[in-house]
């Protein structure tokens, strides 16, 4: 492969299938292995991340199971839902993408790339409107949090000494700092997703990849089932502990 | 993109473009070793300054240098940060990680060159923000951030201090990625797993942990960002949070994080020994694999810092016998070397010094390491001078010495010039005999009681204490020493040779300082590594000293 | 090692394996509505696995990926586990001892 720089003309011409080589590499798939491997470590780092919130999480509602039932009370189970078959959906369009691209149809994988950014856009639009509606009934810990009447009088049914109610109500509290810092750093993610998923869609409509950015696209595509899957976990864990309403 | 043509004579290496640019954007690996070298090496200084005003406080019983009990604080703080984090995380993988691992396989680059360039960025990054910190007045809670202080009552730059350990993990992250990728997907044709040199076993084994463990590290020191800034109690018992939690978090990572710094040093140690023995290592299986044992036991341990925590005692045993296991792996690898030398014909330069040196010096930490992982004999010696003696015989007289080791090893083939032998030799008796003096007596302290941390202590501990501080004058100038002459030799032409130790591996093959895309052509491994043969031996030194030495 | 992509996943497979996991978050929506008591957690768990190890094999190709990507992911998952078990572990085992603190 020997073309050196592209003029203006030959950018509105179908691009070239080449991929472009790195020095270091003897040859394409080599460097495709190497990202695509690189990615799945990088997923390894990052499940490590949410591991250290879950666990703080499984300590903590096994201490007040209670405490965590009715802090998910809370939760708006719907929107959760929603939420859920959003970022789902979102994932079937990111891998309809990959799978576009690996058959060289560039406007088709341009297409899916801005669905799966739209829907997860989507996603997080619809957990702004849950944080919201949660600061509104001091629920965000800090200064202003309140633990609802009702529930504190629930903890203090169940609780046999005063220590132990403080301990309770302690622990209702720290279910939403972790509800808001676990969803907060996913939504981050999330973000982060969507900014590049877009950014390559854009590059992609210009034919910026040398190849068909397959092993780019695919790379994100990992990436952004990961952080599918991080919600497939969350979404029970935070909303679903036990909707079934009597103790 | 057509490749501009080569000059023959003389070749250019990979020193050869000065401009600041090509330095502050450069894709190739050795030099953002170097850039690595230069930074790490700064920040050793700083953490050595706070070691000499913290050793010449405790010259006297009482606190009469330092200017209050909370100036020793934030000094024995900075002090840990910034040697863990700053120096000794970084200094082996990303110095000579970076500079050899491409070459020993046969690679032209890491195989994620931009990102090992973003990994230098930030970790100057969280470095800046360390020295900001330093500069605007420190942390008090100690290297650990052991929750409640950390997270309640410290009225220092904790969340500064967060922030900077996050990045600086993140800069940990992407070297460890990075040489784990580039060891699969880049090793030249012939170049099996089993041809590898151990160097190369151990920085895998190294990246491992990197890439396992730095993400929780990450999370914890986060939550305590969180529970500062926010006041939300998840380690604050009277808001129901737990303490120890933080602690859990916080080790998972700091274990094996002890041996992110000390397998690559074992990874320099097998290249080194070799060597200067003339004999191919033995149980070249047994170290490798033992390397990966280590990486991975070494999550199964955390809660033997934990023994008085408050922990289950249940748990505590369990991690007791667990820590005597993890034991066995680095004992496997110290009768190999052992072993390797026996019939050998040893020629004790530097780089053998410093070799020979942290066998020893690592086999004492790594004893009194047994002692600790005994939960009994831990209960009474916890956060007394018999745990800094330990940690500080494995880090400094393990992994600093490999490190100094290292760096005189493959001087010629960074810089391609040679140190002046004499000069080093002398340095690595001072660091030997500098660094027991110092730490030493501080396992006798320990035994007798002194706690650590502390600014002040009875007068009977006085003279060991005298003792230490005596010898760290004398380690301070063996560490100085390198430093004044590794930069004079640089004003030598670079005519070191390409193999001036007669050392085997691919980085020998190669010019001294290597050209910018390490070889000429393809590379083909047909042969195993360590080929050594003491009858060859000398008649090989001869030849080379003949060749090389003007 | 080759790691491209040489088998391309039909829409259909795509297809099944997105109804799959709407019918399962559909599931977990009704078992957390139902009287389990204890076992929410380990069914809700359960369910997340599932769906979990479909997004796994199929959305990111690990079922046809060569066995370092299946190694990389069941150890990621491994690790984490490994934190989780041991310090729940801790806090389980505490007070097993009639002695104070332990």
């Amino acid at each position: 492969m020997s073309s050196s720089s592209i003029t203006l003309e030959e950018a509105a011409v179908p691009a070239r299938t080449e991929t472009l080589l790195s020095h270091h590499f003897d040859d394409v798939e080599q460097q495709s292995n190497a990202s695509i491997l690189g990615m799945w470590f990088f997923l390894a780092t990052e499940v490590m991340f949410f591991s250290g919130l879950i666990t703080a999480y499984t300590i903590y509602r096994a201490l007040s199971p209670e405490a965590f039932r009715l802090g998910s009370l809370h939760m708006h189970v719907w929107l959760g839902f929603f939420n859920t078959l959003v970022l789902l959906t979102s994932s079937l369009t990111m891998a309809l993408a990959v799978r576009s691209s690996q058959l060289g149809r560039r406007d088709r994988t341009v297409w899916y790339m801005v669905a799966t950014a739209v829907l997860g856009a989507g996603f997080l639009g619809v957990k702004a409107i849950e944080y919201s509606m949660e600061i509104e009934h001091n629920l965000f810990p800090g200064v202003n949090f309140q633990v609802p009447a009702e529930d504190a009088a629930a903890l203090a049914e169940i609780s046999a000494t005063p220590e132990e109610l403080q301990q309770n109500l302690g622990h209702f509290q720290i279910m939403f700092v972790l509800y808001f810092f676990i969803t907060g750093v996913h939504a981050f993610h999330m973000i982060i997703g969507i900014v590049i998923v877009l950014i390559m869609a854009a590059l992609m409509k210009r034919n910026w990849f040398s190849g068909n950015g397959t092993t780019q696209i695919e790379a994100m595509g990992l990436y952004w089932h990961f952080v599918d899957i991080v919600w497939v976990f969350l979404y029970p864990l935070l909303y679903l502990i036990d909707l079934s309403g009597g103790h | 993109m057509s490749a501009p043509a080569i000059p023959s004579d003389p070749p250019a290496d990979y020193l050869t473009d000065h401009t600041v640019k090509s330095w502050l954007l450069t894709g190739d690996h050795k030099r953002i070793g170097v850039l690595f070298l230069i930074s790490v090496t700064i920040f050793f200084f700083v953490g050595g300054a706070a070691a000499t005003l913290l050793r010449l406080e405790l010259m006297t019983p009482k606190g009469d240098v330092l200017a209050s009990a909370d100036a020793f604080n934030r000094l024995f703080t900075m002090h840990g940060v910034v040697m863990i984090f700053f120096f000794l995380i970084p200094s082996i993988p990303a110095v000579l990680g970076n500079f050899l691992l491409p070459i020993m396989i046969g690679a032209r680059d890491m195989a994620f060159p931009r990102l090992n360039l973003l990994s230098w960025y930030i970790y100057l990054i969280g470095g800046l923000l360390g020295i900001w910190i330093l500069i605007f007045g420190g942390v008090d809670t100690g290297w650990t951030f052991y929750t409640p202080f950390s997270s309640m009552y410290s009225n220092t730059m904790v969340v500064t201090a967060a922030v900077s350990v996050f990045i600086v993990g993140f800069s940990s992250i992407l070297t460890g990625l990075n040489i784990i990728v580039t060891t699969h997907t880049l090793r030249a044709p012939g170049m099996t797993w089993f041809r590898l040199p151990l160097f190369v076993w151990s920085h895998y084994a190294t990246a491992l942990i990197m890439v396992l463990g730095t993400p929780v590290l990450a999370i914890s020191v986060v939550l305590v960002g969180l529970e500062r800034i926010f006041r939300v109690g998840v380690f604050d018992p009277a808001l129901g949070g737990d303490p120890i939690l933080f602690q859990h978090l916080f080790w998972f990572y700091s274990h094996p994080a002890v041996y992110i710094m000390v397998l690559p040093a074992f990874a320099v140690v097998s290249e080194i020994i070799p060597c200067f023995a003339r004999r191919p290592i033995f149980g070249y299986r047994f170290i490798a694999f033992s390397s990966i044992a280590i990486a991975i036991f070494s999550f199964l341990v955390w809660g033997h810092h934990m023994f008085v925590s408050g922990q289950s005692m249940y748990v505590g045993a369990i991690f007791s016998v667990l820590s005597f296991l993890v034991a066995i792996p680095s004992g496997i690898k110290v009768f190999n070397w052992t072993a390797t030398l026996y019939k050998g014909s040893i020629r004790f330069d530097t780089p053998m010094l410093y070799a020979l040196g942290f066998i020893g010096l690592f086999t004492i930490g790594g004893l009194t390491g047994l002692m600790l992982a005994s939960l009994a004999i831990d209960v009474h010696v916890h956060d007394t001078y018999f745990i800094v003696a330990h940690f500080h015989y494995i880090m400094v007289g393990g992994s600093v010495m490999a490190f100094l080791g290292a760096l005189h090893f493959w001087w010629p083939k960074i810089t391609g010039r040679m140190y002046p032998e004499f000069w080093g030799k002398l340095s690595a008796l001072l660091v030997f005999a500098g660094f027991n003096v110092t730490f030493l007596p501080q396992f006798l302290l320990g035994w007798l009681g002194m706690p650590r941390r502390y600014f002040e202590y009875r007068p009977e501990f006085q003279v060991l204490n005298v003792m230490s501080t005596a010898g760290a004058s004398i380690l301070a100038m063996g560490f100085l020493l390198p430093l004044v002459y590794f930069l004079l030799s640089l004003r030598q032409p670079r005519n070191a040779g390409s193999n001036p130790w007669g050392a085997t591996g691919l980085e020998w093959q190669i010019e001294s300082p290597p050209t910018s895309h390490n070889f000429h052509g393809p590379v083909l491994v047909t042969c195993e590594p360590y080929m050594y043969s003491p009858e060859e031996a000398e008649r090989e030194y001869a030849h080379e000293q003949l060749v090389h030495h003007s | 090692m080759a790691n491209t992509e040489t088998h391309i996943i039909s829409v259909k497979t795509y297809l099944m394996v997105f109804v799959a996991l709407i019918a399962l978050l559909v599931a977990t929506v009704v078992a957390a509505m139902l009287p389990l008591g204890a076992l929410h957690l380990p069914v809700a768990m359960t369910i997340a696995v599932i769906k979990a190890a479909m997004i796994l094999l199929i959305f990111m190709h690990v079922y046809y990926s060569p066995a370092l990507t299946k190694i990389v992911s069941v150890a990621a998952l491994l690790w984490a586990a490994l934190l989780l078990t041991i310090t729940v572990a801790d806090y389980f085992s505490r007070g097993w001892l009639d002695i104070l603190g332990k």
